[in-house]
């Protein structure tokens, strides 16, 4: 609903965090992690664009609520442990 | 107390007599002096600032953005390419409302690599929201500086304001300038006190995403300030007048334009050289005024149209070209007076480009010819002024 622009602010303010955005809902592949291959480079953890990688002991966890499944991890894992899956296939 | 100083210490006394709370500082040709000089203030605890180095003129402004949303009054200068490389955060700046004050020291772009008076920078800068004002001299300077921020911190606007001095011919000479007694300038300037701002523990994210639903009426918001800060420049330098005792003429400083029939348009340090032209002129019995644009944005609309319907021909230089149209202050004001019952004849002067003098000799044949072409018409709407290689008749 357009309100007046006599009833907002001077810019725009949202008081909530941009985390409220499920933007893992926008993706298409999901990255899955062969932790058995994982050299623990930590060169997916330091790549991902959107800081969605957490390391457990060096291996990456995937916060997959965020992941837009961009795939700049697998492409960048020298290792080539994480492959992209299309969302809805197995 | 009355001193010798530059435009660039002009500014930097400017910025220190607004108690600005935070500086941004990136060096560039012919700015630096005044960022170095700022620094000696806060190094040596005169001036309580956070002087913040950036790496870039691009952090320079986003670091003015994040102070100012903190609510500090934040203070930068830049200059030429400086000033481009700030330009999406200019709009940032305008677009989350927040009353930056910035020196711009208006110099040419490159190529040719020039480092002297110009004002293609500033021009470039149109459009970006922020107001525009181009001084004649260091007083001007430091005082704008103080008065900008009344006006750009009053509720109704929340704007950001560029004050723009003149590479070398401002920045680099010197003249007698009253620092303000800091008493006075407390009075006359209240802390800065935004309605709203980042503060901790509350959790707010300023200039967020908007459906196509909502973004006009935000930046519907903006054209009011804009409108809003026209009557403010003029109350807020009444103002000034009675506390200080100067003025600087409001949006357009009309010299003798009273009884004028021609009448020439100029901005910054040229303008003031055409004020003795125009003195000299009248010695001679010839009818001429000066109006010095000094804000560019707010646009003078109003003063403009009066004038229009008053004189016989209105000659415009612009110390910059908008390649492929005309000087940008040529097209504005042509523009802006279109629909007056009654208007003059106009002709566009394009002169001083990488800080070629504009002379008192130039200026005078500009309005002889001004005065000509509105007896005669106008043969060329927009004439380069003293070019080697084209007719030399402007020397």
């Amino acid at each position: 609903m357009t309100k007046s622009y006599e009833e907002i602010p001077l810019t725009p303010i949202s008081d909530s965090p941009s985390t409220i955005n499920m933007t893992g809902l926008w993706r298409a592949f999901r990255p899955v992690v062969d932790i058995s291959r994982c050299k623990k480079c930590t060169l997916c953890w330091k790549f991902c664009p959107d800081a969605v990688i957490t390391l457990v002991d060096g291996v990456p966890m995937i916060d997959l609520k965020y992941c837009k499944g961009c795939g700049i991890c697998a492409n960048e894992c020298p290792a080539k442990c994480i492959e992209m899956v299309k969302e809805g296939t197995e | 107390m009355r001193m010798v100083m530059t435009g660039n210490y002009a500014s930097a006394y400017g910025a220190k007599a607004a108690r600005a709370e935070v500086i941004a500082a990136y060096p560039i040709t012919p700015q630096t002096s005044i960022v170095e000089k700022l620094a000696d203030f806060v190094s040596s605890g005169e001036m309580k600032a956070k002087y913040i180095p950036v790496e870039s003129e691009h952090s320079a402004m986003a670091a003015c953005v994040a102070a100012a949303t903190a609510g500090a009054r934040t203070y930068t200068a830049t200059s030429s390419h400086g000033l481009t490389l700030m330009h999406e955060v200019l709009m940032w700046a305008s677009g989350a409302r927040l009353p930056i004050v910035m020196t711009n020291v208006s110099r040419a772009m490159a190529p040719p690599w020039s480092v002297w008076a110009d004002h293609m920078d500033s021009v470039a800068q149109r459009d970006t929201g922020w107001l525009q004002f181009f001084c004649e001299g260091n007083q001007e300077v430091l005082d704008t500086i103080i008065m900008a921020y009344k006006v750009c911190e009053s509720r109704a606007v929340m704007l950001p304001a560029m004050v723009i001095e003149d590479a070398f011919i401002l920045s680099h000479t010197s003249e007698p300038v009253d620092v303000p007694e800091q008493e006075l300038v407390d009075s006359f300037l209240p802390p800065f006190n935004p309605e709203l701002k980042i503060e901790p523990g509350k959790a707010m994210g300023f200039g967020s995403l908007v459906r196509p639903d909502q973004y006009m009426e935000f930046r519907y918001k903006a054209m009011l300030a804009m409108k809003e800060a026209r009557d403010r420049i003029l109350r807020v330098e009444k103002e000034f007048k009675q506390v200080f005792g100067r003025d600087y003429g409001g949006l357009l400083d009309k010299y003798r334009c009273d009884d004028a029939e021609t009448v020439l348009v100029a901005a910054g340090s040229a303008a003031a050289t055409a004020k003795d032209v125009v003195d000299a002129l009248r010695e001679k019995g010839q009818p001429v005024g000066l109006a010095r644009l000094r804000c560019f944005r707010p646009f003078p609309h109003d003063e403009f149209r009066a004038l229009a319907s008053k004189v016989a021909g209105m000659g415009v230089l612009d110390r910059s070209y908008t390649f492929g149209a005309a000087g940008a202050f040529f097209t504005e004001i042509q523009g802006s007076v279109y629909n007056c019952p009654k208007r003059p004849v106009m002709k566009n002067y394009i002169a001083g480009l990488g800080g070629r003098d504009i002379t008192p000799k130039i200026l005078e044949k500009m309005f002889e010819d001004m005065q000509l072409v509105t007896k005669r018409g106008v043969g060329g709407e927009v004439e380069w002024v003293d070019v080697a290689g084209l007719p030399r008749r402007w020397r």
